[in-house]
């Protein structure tokens, strides 16, 4: 319990005592949120997800690769 | 009918820009990450070593421009595997298997290492003991090295397909050998030769802020030893380069001769090959290399290219249009003629198809073994079977020719630049030196940007060496979809890049707390 403490005061003690912490960890939230929220979600589907029926991508690659 | 005449061309066009754009514009961030994780190891074991507060300060301030880096950096890489799953669904279903254990070894050690170890190197300091304090300072770089060796593991496997077998049933390369894929030759070289290039980037960027400095007359001891400690760290990784770059080449010769041809902008080959050093090569226009046999205003060092080839200075080495008709290897085998390829590619494209139908319908088994095994001996040829014409399969000369020679000239360019910085040079052109070293600092991003063109144009057009063409490794999409992403990215990154170097430059401005 002791050490769980000593690394919670530690990373505590470590994000509140931040100065240029803070402008980098809002520029990496606000990238995290970009890409996983607005390109992942809007912009990214899985294309064979989408487009191949459930159990049957091999025969939806396999005729993308007819001759 | 065929699927394939669905896909609009500029489709892969854009597609291959894209992920370009993506894959250059992380590349801005992770090799200063690498190089810069050295160099601040280095300086906190002097101060591990000494207690000297001036070491403490002096590996503080390059910490904090490894965090502006890393902080930057982190996550751009991953929208690289989105790309795969939407534009190179193809690609992506081929060699799921194979990418995925690499790719997410990387994810696991990248979050769990780095994370852990970035958090005591920045928080720790006078709350962990000294000694574990380095350690994590070490690791943190150790996390970074390890993590591009996973993802360059992939890239290499794409550059020569080893260790899997091709499962017809599920249509996927699937993995025999993890060793194999993550100690191929290629993936060995290009992790040696990357981490070396990164190494020497992040000391051209050491040297370059440590002139400005002196050059500001400001901070003078603290840059006058970053500027040493720079240059040293430089010149060695540039020697350990030239032997890594040496071998890459020999690798190059054996997996991708193709690659090394278009570099060369060898048309004809043959034994006491020359090594060009310049051509007089349109940039804008693929030579003829059908009818010339060497490009204009050739000067070259003679026997350099079988040597750096073979390691031998009469060793054979094929030019693009021995490629193309076939040659004997100097071990007496024979290599294929492009005609050859394509034939064999068709069988197995056409089993592929014979073989799903006959399970399908279940047809006898002597019938699917029969076309199991033309689909075993065509499938390191399976792509030539998309292929139309000799055209297709030669990579775009001038950006391979001119890359090379930037990523070679650059690494010369650094070592003399190294040399002189640790040189006796005092009054004004000591000055000239540092502004010298500060417009280096650019030129370094350019090089190493320009060793990957010449990786990535070079195995045009594959996807998978040999087996999947860009224009079938492609998705079924609009070039419009596509292009969207790609401005929202050319955005997205640029705005990253403009906010890294201004917050990088702030931090410079302000300077160590000395």
């Amino acid at each position: 319990m002791n050490t769980i403490h000593r690394i919670w005061n530690f990373y505590y003690d470590g994000f509140r005592s931040m100065t240029l912490g803070r402008t980098l960890w809002a520029v990496i939230l606000v990238k995290l949120f970009i890409i996983f929220f607005v390109l992942k979600l809007f912009f990214f589907p899985n294309y064979i997800k989408e487009h191949a029926e459930k159990g049957n991508e091999a025969e939806f690659v396999s005729q993308k690769l007819a001759p | 009918m065929n699927q394939l005449l669905n896909i609009d061309m500029t489709m892969v066009d854009w597609a291959r820009a894209q992920f370009a754009l993506t894959a250059i514009y992380h590349w801005l961030f992770v090799p200063l990450t690498l190089g810069l994780a050295v160099v601040m190891g280095i300086m906190e074991t002097q101060y591990y070593r000494t207690g000297s507060e001036f070491w403490k300060q002096t590996a503080k301030f390059w910490q904090r421009l490894f965090g502006i880096n890393f902080a930057m950096g982190v996550a751009t890489g991953i929208i690289l595997e989105f790309e795969f799953g939407t534009n190179w669904s193809n690609y992506s279903y081929l060699v799921g298997d194979i990418f995925g254990a690499p790719l997410a070894i990387e994810g696991i050690v990248a979050f769990f290492m780095e994370s852990t170890f970035v958090a005591v190197m920045f928080f720790g300091w006078n709350k962990v003991s000294k000694g574990f304090h380095l350690a994590s300072t070490w690791l943190t770089g150790l996390g970074a090295t390890i993590s591009a060796w996973w993802i360059l593991v992939a890239n290499s496997w794409m550059q020569h397909p080893v260790g899997q077998t091709f499962n017809p049933e599920t249509v996927r390369n699937e993995m025999t050998s993890f060793a194999d894929v993550a100690l191929s030759p290629v993936a060995v070289d290009k992790f040696v030769h990357t981490v070396l290039s990164a190494w020497v980037l992040g000391a051209v960027f050491v040297v370059g802020v440590s002139s400005w400095y002196l050059l500001k007359k400001r901070h003078t001891e603290f840059a006058t030893k970053s500027l040493r400690l720079g240059a040293v760290f430089g010149l060695i990784s540039s020697a350990l380069i030239m032997l890594s770059g040496h071998h890459s080449a020999y690798t190059v010769a054996q997996t991708q001769p193709m690659k090394l041809a278009a570099m060369e902008a060898l048309y004809k080959g043959g034994t006491d090959q020359p090594l060009t050093i310049i051509a007089g090569i349109n940039p804008f226009a693929q030579p003829d290399y059908e009818a010339t046999d060497e490009p204009p205003l050739k000067l070259a060092v003679p026997y350099a290219l079988s040597f750096l080839a073979t390691n031998d200075m009469n060793g054979y080495v094929p030019g693009i249009r021995d490629i193309l008709d076939g040659y004997t290897k100097p071990d007496g085998t024979i290599e294929p003629s492009l005609d050859e390829k394509i034939q064999l590619g068709q069988q197995a494209i056409t089993a592929l198809q014979d073989y799903r139908k006959a399970k399908k319908e279940g047809t006898s088994e002597e019938t699917i073994n029969c076309q199991l095994s033309i689909i075993n001996s065509g499938m390191p040829y399976f792509g030539y079977g998309y292929v139309k014409d000799r055209a297709q399969v030669v990579p775009y000369i001038p950006v391979c020719f001119y890359a090379f020679r930037v990523m070679v000239g650059g690494g010369c360019l650094f070592i003399l630049l190294f040399i002189l910085i640790l040189a006796p040079i005092r009054g004004r052109w000591r000055g000239t030196l540092h502004w010298v070293a500060l417009f280096c600092i650019p030129v370094a991003y350019i090089v190493s940007e320009a060793g990957w063109l010449v990786a990535e144009f070079g195995r045009q057009p594959w996807t998978i060496q040999d087996m999947l063409p860009t224009w079938v490794g492609v998705s079924e999409l609009g070039a419009s979809a596509v292009m969207i992403t790609f401005l929202l990215f050319l955005i997205l990154f640029t705005t990253l890049l403009a906010v890294e170097i201004s917050i990088m430059c702030k931090t410079i401005k302000k300077g160590p707390e000395l």
